[in-house]
């Protein structure tokens, strides 16, 4: 089993999902650091070449090209398809993040090969790739299984804990300089405007913050942005705030938006409705704050409150700061 | 122009998902299906390309016989025509990928200059065709859309992607392209009554998926399982808040330990 890693870079900082991309590699070479390699493209990118050989990377790929600076699907799936054939790897990994969704797929139908997408486990079955994936936002989940040699995978963030193997490691780094076919480049980037916040989009937030249809109006959102400020939280929203005009479509959790995975999901006057539960059930703690106690949220909540949430959501503020400030 | 849409028919967002055959697949008898929220946004958007650029627009669908319904809804929304790929009796597994290649052929056919679909499917989550049918057709592709400029009468499009935290990335892209459409991207309308009727008439063409369909699927499904349940949590009602609050908070801390 040889594995490319591709270890993904956006505004020059290295994404969180790399070490446990890395992680996951090393239990599928049962620690054969020297079968994985990782690739990283973008200006500047090279600087993190030794935090991914801590993460048991045996070789890094420097990709550092006008193309490749700026995420480009197609100049990224021509540099990774160059490697491919050059070392021959039976997998290819990346995070099943907004690029890693962009790209994978295209690279994989470019090699007529396998693609399991946003994984929650991958395993070895012989020489098969298996992994399990959720389906329907997570009212089931699939055991998926390659049927081709070289198979390709985009793993769900924040499932796999990171760990690193050796603190001390060195990495061996290689410059790759990829030759473009640049008549094949016909989307190409313009530019890259900013966000509203610097913070972790919902897919790959560990902390989430969410508000249903008893926020009332846009504006009282505001409270539970000042929640998620003081540690440092996403906030997301069910669809019928976002339907009816309180939050924007990239806020919205659940089936027909974001399949959120955090480590602490807080739900501020969401009933729970199945298409919303299916979105964040697979947070690992789910707090649920709503007046109704029958509400079907507090079936999947680990801690839940029956109260108006413009009263408690000040009191969390007041508690989370005294935490954080110790 | 020449508009192509993609749609898929998949469970509404309130089915309940039921193992059969000891997991070996899903129960559908209980499924109703709807258009995927999604393609309603491509084929609104295919709608008012056509509205502003002029030209043809087709829907092109794959699977059974239910999937008619979803695409008279395109054309009672204001598509031209349908392509049906009839997969009415097919029992092998269908992998994206062979979805994709029978869409694609259909595609190659029709050499449109630009094929809409929604960004992804709900009922899979894969968003897997948009990308693939581009690929298998030599176009760009781009997916999340939010915003679309024409220029050039349609040879060209100045396209805005949303990716994390609500950050945009803007491309330059020649037609003919594949755009997978996002939620903010427009507000697609409601059939009207006339368009309802008139799509009854609207020509729907039918091929057999044995006719595009090629090779093996490069995925296959092993088996399906229902999520683990939670074991009930704690609920709090009745103290005075500030102590339910300060009791939450020290258990997220304590025993949790999340924070």
């Amino acid at each position: 089993m040889k594995i490319l890693v591709y270890a993904e870079v956006r505004n020059g900082k290295l994404k969180s999902t790399a070490g446990e991309l890395l992680t996951e590699a090393r239990k599928l070479t049962a620690g054969k650091t020297e079968n994985i390699h990782a690739v990283l493209l973008g200006d500047g990118c090279a600087a993190h070449a030794k935090t991914l050989a801590t993460f048991g990377a045996g070789k890094v790929f420097v990709v550092e090209t006008a193309e490749t600076n700026t995420y480009q699907c197609e100049p990224h799936i021509q540099t990774v398809s160059q490697l491919i054939a050059a070392q021959s790897y039976n997998l290819v990994m990346g995070a099943a993040s907004p690029t890693g969704r962009d790209f994978f797929p295209r690279l994989a139908a470019r090699h007529k090969s396998a693609i399991l997408t946003d994984v929650i486990a991958v395993s070895l079955d012989g020489e098969k790739v298996v992994a399990r994936r959720p389906m329907y936002a997570g009212k089931c989940i699939a055991e998926v299984c390659s049927q081709t040699p070289l198979t390709f995978v985009t793993v769900r963030p924040n499932v796999i804990p990171a760990e690193v193997q050796n603190a001390a490691a060195e990495a061996a780094v290689e410059k790759f300089a990829p030759n473009f076919n640049a008549s094949a480049i016909k989307a190409k980037i313009a530019e890259v405007r900013k966000g509203k916040s610097e913070k972790p989009d919902l897919t790959e937030a560990s902390l989430i913050i969410s508000g249903g249809r008893a926020m009332g109006n846009a504006d009282n959102f505001k409270i539970l942005h000042d929640l998620a400020d003081v540690v440092g939280a996403t906030v997301g929203a069910s669809r019928a705030a976002v339907d009816s005009g309180y939050a924007p479509h990239d806020m919205q959790v659940g089936q027909t938006g974001k399949t959120v995975n955090p480590n602490l999901y807080m739900a501020f006057g969401i009933s729970g409705s199945i298409q919303h539960l299916a979105g964040m059930r697979t947070s690992k703690v789910i707090v649920a704050v709503n007046t109704d106690p029958d509400a079907p949220i507090f079936q999947k909540a680990d801690y839940g409150i029956v109260a108006d949430l413009f009263q408690a959501v000040p009191l969390f503020k007041d508690e989370l700061k005294k935490i954080t400030e110790h | 122009m020449k508009i192509l849409v993609l749609v898929k028919h998949v469970p509404d967002t309130e089915t309940k998902v039921k193992l059969a055959g000891g997991g070996k697949s899903l129960d559908d008898s209980e499924f109703k299906y709807m258009v995927n929220p999604y393609d309603e946004f491509a084929i609104e958007e295919a709608v008012r390309t056509q509205e502003k650029q002029g030209g043809e627009s087709v829907v092109v669908s794959l699977g059974p016989t239910r999937v008619q319904e979803a695409m008279r809804k395109a054309m009672a929304m204001g598509i031209d025509r349908g392509v049906w790929i009839n997969s009415e009796g097919h029992t092998g597994e269908l992998d994206s990928f062979s979805v994709a290649s029978a869409l694609a052929k259909v595609v190659a056919e029709e050499k449109p200059d630009v094929v809409f679909l929604g960004q992804k499917a709900i009922d899979d989550d894969a968003a897997h065709v948009g990308p693939m049918v581009a690929e298998l057709c030599s176009m760009p592709h781009i997916q999340v859309v939010t915003k679309i400029e024409w220029q050039n009468g349609g040879q060209n499009a100045r396209v805005e992607r949303e990716v994390e935290g609500g950050m945009i990335e803007v491309y330059d892209v020649s037609a003919p392209m594949v755009l997978g459409a996002h939620k903010s991207l427009n507000e697609p309308r409601f059939p009207p009554l006339p368009g309802i009727m008139k799509a009854k008439k609207k020509p729907l063409a039918e091929k057999k998926l044995s006719e595009v369909l090629s090779g093996q699927p490069l995925v296959t499904v092993r088996a399906f399982a229902l999520p683990a349940d939670k074991a009930p949590g704690k609920v709090f009602k009745g103290e005075p808040l500030p102590d339910m609050v300060k009791k939450v908070v020290g258990l997220l801390r304590s025993e949790a330990k999340v924070i």
